[in-house]
């Protein structure tokens, strides 16, 4: 533990909430290899009765280890090599036998029943599990069995407290109501395919509800959700707990979400606590350097929860007489998948161009038909309808052999730099197959190329013979735009090139692209559902739902006085925005705002 | 949902008559000298013959006409149940088969049923097995039983369970007690392939994201691995039901051959030992035939099992 | 939903492309990314990429001096090589490991039980078994060769076509292949001797082509996944010939689990064969191959059983070495 964070070794939490959970020095690391990898490292923490704590860190930093070992849901392979984990239960006047908790029973002073953790065996912790500590899992698509209907998943986190016959029935679409789930009675009888993702994560806090837990602990709710379905859960979960008097343990990698949802933020590194304190004062005076690179790093956070455009583009300026791609009313229609009859119209009538030395955004939650737009512009897919012409040149209906000279002015990086590099080529060939699928150069001068391009890329010339799996994933996406640059192009497509990355890393992709675009006159379309992110890098932007464009025009005028409701939703959806003005408002009016909800 | 189960149906007989085709083609068209083969079942050597006497003889067997006509009589014949002429043996194909069916069935019957047992049985204990030693033991096991030739199981067995212990008879038909090896010898191999598919999908299936959520309610570790582990566990393992039941009658041709069974295994050997075409192509088109219905009933069971097929289906009906 | 998709030899290939392309960014749990790469991990070091040490050695060299170590620290695996190689010298210079003739006949010694003298004991002739073991070793091993070969080349070449061409090309020949797997590879082979007759050559043959539909089902499977991957797209992008990306992308990355296979098949092969010379449809005698030693030795399984049971024993640990490899370079290539 740094010098920094010694004064936190025992944690600040209210004076008037007892502790509902003690962390104290917890250490766990994975065995692999027969060597065991130390994921966290020394933590201190506690939970008050019904306090929100938000966790937040990089991947790799601990935060669903501590989550895990609190739930005692670790995987095999985990060890806890010191420390104690202790759950402060107390007696439940609602089931008397209780859950089986005799073993390493402990009365405190206020004759609560405190159980350890660590060491304890399976039958106290399943004893524990729903009843004690519930889970609202990450990715509500595979969270629930696909092969059981709604109502039996619930009721059987429902009958483990020994309720059954009709009150379990009603019980079952009570928590499902409670949860947020329109017309419980048909859901209970569905199969969780025939619910939207958002309905299914509400499913699973009625799963984490339905056992009456003390403490819930969300590990990344709603981070495989659009923006605007996240912050309605979110809001919708905080309420709950708050007036049921459950705490809250938020898992994130966010830490504008972390700041808008807890009452305290702890900061993860490395399997440490770097800092922890209120959302406000966290945000304000952060006492860590890596606090306060996450905060430079969060786009929604450094500006207090607004969104402030990188670029000011005079109205006048916008349209450009000499764009270097543009769309024109270009549609795409799918036929329906298997036999059905009928077809899915993915995009209808939406014109893009893009400027010289600039970056147009398209901005959408999934399903907005942002990204078959792209892959139009890259020529990988045709248009149904509308016309596409490169740089002056009309392509559209042109087939990708008469196109490919003039496609090598265009070049794509792909979202999940793990999957873009071919695992077999070494960084070198990566880069340089472009050089050798255009015949361009031998084999001294494609080498020379390739220094030149990481260097570019600000990745040493040592990295041409390693292979991808040694990189990290900001580098792999280094590698991946440097094979982009490798034939000069005039515009880069970019495919959410930052969403698989961690916060810190994304915000040295973007610098990376803003830099390169002014010393190469580069021209991006970029593709993202990310608002801030979009305001980071973008001159120009369109924002597409449902395959229509809503609205488009400079980032500053669209961001900043958006002139239609789906904008605007979009952009009171993006997380950071309570967090900042916690810091001037009482927190008391903003529970009751979230209460209403 | 009609249209699907008639679509189906309709798929399996092309495939049915497909495969038949197939093995027609071999049997007829790759001897380099068909006649000289067929014949030469029948006892009667083609180089001794006067072109009259060969003349008749082709004739006698129906080989003097073109092969597509051949066929067709044939495809015609076996759509009404008449197999042809066994060559070596001079009776109708059909007849054959009917004597030797029933051995062959009652064998595979308890072969197959004992393989699905034993082999979802292992699987399920192996992944819920967390004593290491044990648990590995369990995994390798079907590795084991999948690498020793039957043939030889069988002679390990009889050589155990007959001549050391006395317990079974070595060969024959009679009673029950002479099923025991044979169906064992059959079931090892069966079972521990789908043991194998079996522990892979447990494998994958306990380690889905849905199976934490039913841990995180409280629920045991035996009731989440039988509510939310074993269907969907079994719905790949489902698709190479077919497969194995084909594996169960091939195996039935190696066992009977050991255990002396007058099964169609049996008959089978004996046919391809006298080069005697007609029953030879009337046993593999009736193999294909088991694995085209038992695939078929796969197909159609399978909806009821994965609600998430029967959807799409229901998706497909409406629109 | 195809129920045929299945090869029963290859559970692995029932993989579901989307999950196999997800990769640890989108599955984001921390224990898997932690347990990940070391260097994996470290991109949420406080430099925010910390750059790799310098020193380490790295590249396509390292990476095959670590998975070649991972194997050798495997003594089951090492073992398995080592008889399978055994074997593979028997089957070309099976006098290095015997100074008995074959077919040569004792009177004397018949159905001596194993010694010394005799590693596997004599015959009902006096032959020596070990002996006569080893050069079935030749026909047999060169029978699962030519089978492996008409399989490796027939299945790869459907299974490349049907998947890289895809459309009405894979449609066609896959409903071919779901036609050939509808015969039991048993009995398609049992045609395929009735129609070219007895003999070692015929055997190859018969179990080769039993044996390709399920290889070109997996080869196909392994090659759609691969071209859907975004390192493809990206080749394709960076103006790479479909061809290059055939032989540069597709084939290397689609090889693991097909090599995984034949190395299985190769297995199955041998069974197949010893199984159909067991039958009688193998080569005449006196030469022996293996299935026909244990066939021969049925006759005398009171009073010797050894002479089935050991050339038995012999051709089992022959196919539990090729499955137990397989198996390794199965977990190895998860």
């Amino acid at each position: 533990m740094t010098a920094g964070t010694s004064q936190l070794t025992s944690p600040p939490t209210s004076p008037l909430v007892s502790p509902l959970v003690t962390i104290r020095d917890l250490h766990v690391g994975y065995v692999r290899r027969r060597r065991t990898a130390p994921a966290v490292r020394g933590v201190d923490l506690s939970i008050g009765s019904g306090e929100i704590v938000a966790l937040v860190g990089e991947s790799g930093s601990g935060k669903s280890t501590i989550a895990n070992t609190i739930i005692g849901l670790l995987p095999d392979n985990a060890r806890v090599t010191a420390g104690s984990v202790l759950l402060h239960t107390g007696p439940d006047p609602e089931d008397a036998d209780g859950p089986a908790l005799d073993d390493r029973l402990d009365l405190d002073g206020h004759g609560r029943r405190t159980v350890e953790i660590v060491g304890a065996r399976e039958k106290v912790l399943r004893g524990l599990r729903g009843r004690v500590v519930g889970l609202v899992p990450q990715d509500p698509m595979v969270g629930l069995n696909p092969t059981r209907r709604i109502g039996g998943q619930v009721a059987e986190a429902i009958r483990l407290r020994g309720v059954s016959g009709d009150d379990l029935d009603a019980e079952v679409l009570e928590f499902l109501a409670q949860a947020g789930v329109d017309n419980p009675q048909l859901r209970a009888r569905q199969y969780p395919h025939e619910l939207s993702g958002g309905l299914r994560q509400r499913v699973l806090i009625g799963i984490a509800l339905a056992g009456r837990p003390r403490l819930i602990i969300a590990d990344e709710p709603t981070s495989a959700l659009d923006v605007t379905v996240q912050r309605r859960i979110l809001d919708h979960l905080e309420g709950l707990v708050r007036e049921s008097g459950i705490s809250l343990l938020i898992i994130t990698h966010d830490l504008a979400v972390a700041a808008d949802r807890g009452d305290r933020v702890v900061v993860l590194q490395d399997g440490e606590i770097v800092e922890q304190g209120p959302p406000g004062d966290i945000l304000v005076s952060p006492a860590q350097d890596y606090t306060r690179r996450l905060i430079a790093a969060a786009p929604g956070l450094a500006h207090g929860g607004q969104i402030v455009p990188r670029f000011q583009l005079p109205p006048e300026q916008v349209a450009t007489p000499d764009p270097v791609i543009r769309l024109e009313n270009v549609s795409k229609r799918y036929p329906l998948p298997g036999r059905q009859a009928g077809s899915f119209l993915a995009l209808d009538g939406v014109s893009v161009e893009v400027a010289r030395g600039r970056t147009h955004a398209l901005v959408g939650e999934s399903g907005s038909g942002k990204t078959t737009m792209l892959r139009i512009a890259f020529g990988f897919e045709q248009a149904t309808d509308g016309r596409v012409s490169l740089d002056g040149v009309d392509i559209t209906g042109l087939g990708w052999k008469q196109t490919r000279l003039l496609r090598r002015k265009v070049q794509l990086v792909h979202q999940n730099p793990y999957a873009s590099l071919d695992p077999r080529f070494t960084v070198g060939q990566s880069i340089t197959e472009p050089l050798v699928s255009f015949r361009i150069g031998d084999r001294r001068t494609r080498t020379a190329r390739a220094l030149e391009l990481l260097d570019q890329v600000a990745l040493p010339g040592s990295y041409l013979d390693r292979l991808p799996a040694e990189l990290s994933g900001g580098q792999r996406q280094r590698v991946a735009i440097a094979r982009a640059l490798a034939l000069s192009p005039e515009l880069v497509l970019l495919d959410e090139p930052v969403s698989a990355l961690d916060v810190s890393v994304q915000e040295q992709i973007l610098e990376l692209l803003t830099d390169l675009q002014e010393r190469l006159g580069l021209s991006y379309l970029f593709v993202s559902h990310d608002l801030a992110v979009v305001a980071r890098i973008s001159h120009t932007v369109s924002v597409l739902n449902r395959g229509r464009q809503v609205e488009s025009g400079s980032v500053a005028a669209v961001f900043g006085s958006p002139s239609s409701e789906y904008t605007r939703e979009l952009i009171d959806a993006v997380p950071g925005q309570r967090g900042a003005t916690r810091q001037a408002g009482s927190r008391d009016d903003d529970v009751r705002e979230v209460a209403r909800t | 949902m009609t249209r699907y189960i008639l679509g189906r149906f309709a798929q399996a007989l092309v495939v049915l008559w497909a495969a038949y085709t197939v093995t027609f083609a071999v049997l007829y068209l790759l001897p380099s000298d068909p006649v000289a083969l067929q014949l030469g079942a029948a006892g009667i050597e083609t180089d001794k013959l006067t072109p009259e006497q060969l003349n008749t003889a082709m004739a006698q067997y129906g080989l003097d006409r073109p092969v597509l006509n051949q066929y067709f009589s044939h495809l015609w014949g076996f759509l009404h149940g008449d197999f042809g002429d066994s060559i070596s043996k001079q009776q109708p194909v059909a007849d054959l088969i009917g004597d030797r069916l029933g051995p062959t069935v009652a064998l595979s019957i308890t072969a197959a049923t004992l393989s699905l047992v034993a082999g979802m049985a292992l699987a399920y204990l192996a992944s819920y097995m967390r004593w290491r030693p044990a648990r590995l033991f369990l995994t390798r096991l079907p590795s084991f039983g999948a690498s020793f030739p039957q043939f030889f199981i069988a002679l390990l067995l009889i050589q155990l369970l007959s001549f050391n212990l006395g317990w079974l008879p070595a060969t024959g038909v009679k009673g029950w007690k002479s099923l025991v090896m044979p169906s064992i010898t059959i079931s090892l191999l069966t079972a521990s392939m789908l043991a194998q598919v079996l522990m892979r999908s447990f494998d994958d299936t306990l380690r889905q994201p849905y199976i934490v959520t039913a841990r995180a309610k409280g629920l045991s570790r035996a009731a989440v691995q039988w509510r939310h582990g074993f269907r969907n566990a079994l719905l790949p393992a489902l698709t190479i039901l077919g497969v194995l039941v084909g594996l169960t009658v091939t195996s039935a041709i190696v066992v009977e051959t050991v255990f002396s069974r007058n099964g169609l295994g049996k008959l089978a050997q004996e046919a391809v030992l006298a080069q005697d075409v007609p029953v030879v192509l009337a046993i593999v088109s009736l193999a294909a035939a088991v694995f085209v219905f038992v695939n078929l009933v796969v197909d159609l069971l399978y909806p009821l099992l994965d609600p998430r097929i029967v959807q799409g289906r229901r998706k497909v009906a409406s629109s | 939903m195809t129920v045929s998709v299945a090869h029963i030899a290859s559970p692995a290939t029932g993989t579901d492309p989307a999950a196999t392309g997800a990769g640890p960014v989108t599955s984001g749990a921390e224990p898997a990314a932690t347990g990940a790469e070391p260097v994996t991990s470290g991109a949420g070091s406080a430099a925010g990429e910390a750059l790799l040490d310098e020193s380490q050695p790295g590249g396509r060299r390292a990476n095959l001096i670590a998975s070649l170590r991972t194997l050798g620290s495997r003594p089951g695996f090492v073992v398995a090589v080592l008889f399978i190689a055994f074997v593979m010298v028997t089957a070309f210079a099976p006098g290095l490991f015997t100074s008995h003739d074959p077919y040569a006949t004792a009177p004397a010694d018949r159905l001596v039980s194993p010694s010394g003298g005799h590693l596997f004991g004599t015959d009902e002739l006096g032959r020596d078994l070990w002996s006569r073991m080893l050069h079935g070793s030749a026909l047999t091993i060169k029978a699962t060769l030519i089978a492996l070969g008409i399989a490796i080349v027939a299945g790869l070449a459907l299974g490349v076509i049907s998947g890289f061409f895809g459309g009405l090309v894979d449609a066609v020949l896959m409903r071919g292949v779901d036609v050939l797997l509808a015969i039991p590879s048993l009995l398609m082979a049992l045609s395929i001797v009735t129609a070219l007759g007895f003999g070692t050559v015929p055997v190859a043959v018969a179990v080769g082509v039993g044996i390709v539909p399920g290889f070109a089902r997996t080869t196909r499977a392994e090659v759609l996944r691969v071209k859907t991957l975004p390192y493809v797209e990206a080749a394709r992008g960076g103006g790479a010939s479909w061809l290059r990306v055939l032989l540069r992308h597709v084939l290397p990355n689609s090889w693991g689990p097909v090599a995984v296979l034949a190395v299985l098949d190769t297995g199955i092969a041998i069974i197949a064969i010893a199984s159909l010379s067991f039958l009688g449809f193998g080569a005449a005698p006196p030469t022996a191959e293996w299935g026909t030693l244990i066939s021969a030795g049925r006759n005398y399984l009171v009073t010797a059983p050894w002479v089935s049971l050991l050339p038995g024993l012999f051709v089992a640990m022959t196919v539990l070495s090729l499955n137990h490899i397989s198996k390794t370079l199965q977990e190895l290539e998860r």
